[in-house]
């Protein structure tokens, strides 16, 4: 793993990286950067499908609700007005749409992140406390194809970092 | 030369002082929860909430043993204070979603430093509002009814009444304000778990941000995430209050059957909203020494934002007492006579004067730059706003079709403990949100700042 003292320097190391033709290792910041993501090989997330299913299913689930009670459980003859009385169930549907789709989003994010995950080896680096104030972090894992200790330290070496360490694990 | 936060086009404050680094930023807003010690100011705003909330437990205890007889509702007016605060305080909790989430949609960067607390004042209001659609039911105990379950009597909610419109309304907003808040915080509790120095807190602060490493991947969801919601919080916080308002305007009460409730009721919560969040950071900037992070530019923008508003809720005003003239119903023209002329005139004139007159102050930029001014023009906002649903609901209700039917309304002790009751408890909560969490959204005030950018000469 190594350290950066700033985003710039992380974005470039991580395109090396990448050109390298490292794929398993991520980078941890103190905040989002766009590019980050792209530069370490990751470019589509699942979490707006996710939302759009949440919210259809909330949606449908809102008006099939009403539909049910107005005309087929329930139904109620007021001076012969339709049952399915639509309009007025609008609003129920909308309601059920955007807490389908925020339900989904947020359990979404979490899941497909896999938190909450209270360990991780990063933490076991005494620095990485800093990800979350001004530091910035680019690790590559063991798990990649092309890794080996010496190689890898050295090429980390190469990108000019703050400092490289071992993340035991 | 392009603008950032830190270095705006000459003639605009900046939204966040220049000489920040990642590493003050960080430490500045954290050690308002991690290492600064509690202050006697804190403990004794915090005892005062404790203790009108403690008001609002008797009060709501008397209530439940009694019955709603207590307070001053009466035929005619069967809705009074409880549906008066229950607007008023979800009017209140709309600014914090407008802040959180529409101004991020528009890229506004100055909302960066005040959505959180912002978006916490919004769950403590709605909380507050929450409260009493139970309180004023004859039968509290049944509230659960309210809510669509299988049940053994094979009864089910009136799907077409807007009452029922409004607990799915306020529901979802509650939930999706809480997720949204929540989610924001789980950058920033990473933070604090970090910079812990207690094994308890350290471990407190670890649970809740759920392992959290700031992971490039994670961030890029987050981000999805993020945006998604505020795109979905947007209709949502417009829907709610347009929501309580057909609460209203779906009645064929002179006052209430208007069209102009959706948009105006909308309005006056955003005025309403932005007036309490001034009333909350004035105070809040001025004793943490936050003036650096909420600027001037903060205050001047939520300053607009109550004139543009407070115009939108004058022509309200003044599009109800045309259309009564130029529709000719006799019903509608008595309402408007009977809110100039009958009883309760002199509310009604006080809140032409609190909400239309004295704010046109705010044209004034020397009254929007200072903060004695722009806190207590938000006061009289607040004020303003709630003499507002005040004469909405009891004016149109104490007078309306039948002259045999009219009566009048006085709130009595009861009524007025259960909503400063509420009030203690919404400062309570917020000075706890003070103590234990980030008021400030510390990872989003990193990306102000121009060690952030990365595209070259952006």
């Amino acid at each position: 793993m190594a350290e950066f003292d700033g985003p710039k320097e992380l974005i470039e190391a991580a395109h090396q990286a990448y050109a390298a033709g490292y794929r398993r290792m991520d980078a941890y910041t103190p905040f989002p950067i766009e590019e980050l993501s792209d530069a370490i090989g990751f470019h589509h997330t699942n979490v707006p499908l996710v939302v759009l299913i949440g919210g259809l299913l909330g949606g449908i689930s809102g008006f099939l609700m009403q539909y049910w009670v107005a005309v087929l459980n329930y139904p109620v003859n007021v001076a012969g007005k339709p049952l399915n009385s639509w309009p007025s169930f609008v609003v129920v549907t909308f309601e059920m749409t955007i807490l389908g789709a925020a339900l989904f989003a947020v359990l979404g994010m979490l899941a497909l992140n896999g938190l909450p995950m209270p360990y991780h080896p990063v933490f076991n680096v005494e620095r990485f406390a800093f990800a979350s104030k001004d530091r910035f972090f680019l690790c590559i894992e063991a798990r990649d194809p092309k890794f080996d200790r010496k190689v890898t330290e050295e090429f980390l070496r190469s990108l000019n970092p703050r400092e490289v360490t071992e993340v035991p694990h | 030369m392009p603008e950032t936060p830190t270095h705006p086009l000459p003639g605009k404050a900046p939204v966040l002082e220049p000489g920040h680094t990642f590493g003050t930023v960080t430490d500045k807003i954290s050690s308002i929860v991690l290492t600064r010690r509690v202050s006697m100011g804190w403990l004794v705003g915090v005892g005062i909430g404790a203790a009108m909330s403690g008001v609002l437990l008797g009060a709501v205890s008397y209530l439940f043993l009694k019955g709603v007889g207590i307070w001053g509702i009466d035929i005619p007016v069967a809705w009074g204070f409880a549906i008066v605060n229950f607007v008023w305080w979800i009017g209140i909790g709309h600014a914090g979603t407008l802040i959180s989430a529409i101004l991020l949609l528009l890229k506004q960067e100055w909302r960066n430093s005040i959505n959180r607390f912002a978006e916490a004042m919004t769950l403590f209001a709605v909380a507050c509002a929450g409260m009493f659609p139970v309180l004023h039911l004859g039968r509290p105990w049944l509230a659960y009814w309210l809510f669509p379950y299988p049940n053994t009597m094979n009864y089910w909610p009136q799907f077409r009444s807007p009452l029922v419109w409004d607990v799915f309304a306020v529901s979802t907003y509650f939930t999706v304000s809480l997720l949204f808040w929540f989610i924001g915080l789980i950058p920033d509790l990473a933070t604090l778990r970090d910079r812990a120095t207690n094994r308890l807190t350290r471990t407190a602060y670890g649970i809740l941000a759920m392992g959290w490493r700031g992971s490039a991947r994670h961030w890029k969801r987050y981000e999805s995430t993020y945006l998604l919601l505020a795109g979905l919080a947007t209709p949502l916080v417009l829907s709610v209050h347009t929501v309580v308002s057909f609460d209203f305007a779906v009645s064929v009460v002179p006052g209430w059957h208007t069209t102009i409730f959706p948009p105006y009721f909308v309005a006056g919560a955003i005025y309403s909203g932005f007036a309490m969040v001034v009333v909350l950071a004035i105070p809040i900037r001025a004793v943490y020494g936050l003036e650096d992070m909420i600027t001037e530019r903060h205050l001047d923008n939520s300053a607009k934002v109550m004139l543009a508003t407070g115009l939108i809720v004058a022509y309200g005003y003044f599009i109800e007492i045309f259309m009564a003239w130029y529709g000719g119903n006799h019903f509608e023209q008595y309402m408007i006579f009977n809110r100039m002329r009958g009883p309760y005139a002199v509310l009604y004139w006080c809140l032409i004067l609190f909400n239309v007159v004295i704010p046109q102050l705010l044209w004034v930029k020397r009254i929007r730059k200072s903060t004695f001014w722009l806190f207590l023009l938000s006061l009289d906002i607040l004020v303003g706003m709630w003499l507002e649903r005040f004469i909405i609901v009891i004016t149109s209700l104490h007078r309306d079709y039948l002259p045999s039917s009219w009566g009048m309304y006085y709130p009595t002790a009861w009524d007025w403990a259960t909503y400063l009751g509420t009030i203690g408890f919404f400062v309570m909560c917020m000075f706890l949100f003070i103590r234990f969490l980030p008021m400030i959204s510390i990872f989003e005030m990193r990306t102000l700042l121009p060690e952030a950018e990365v595209e070259a000469g952006d």
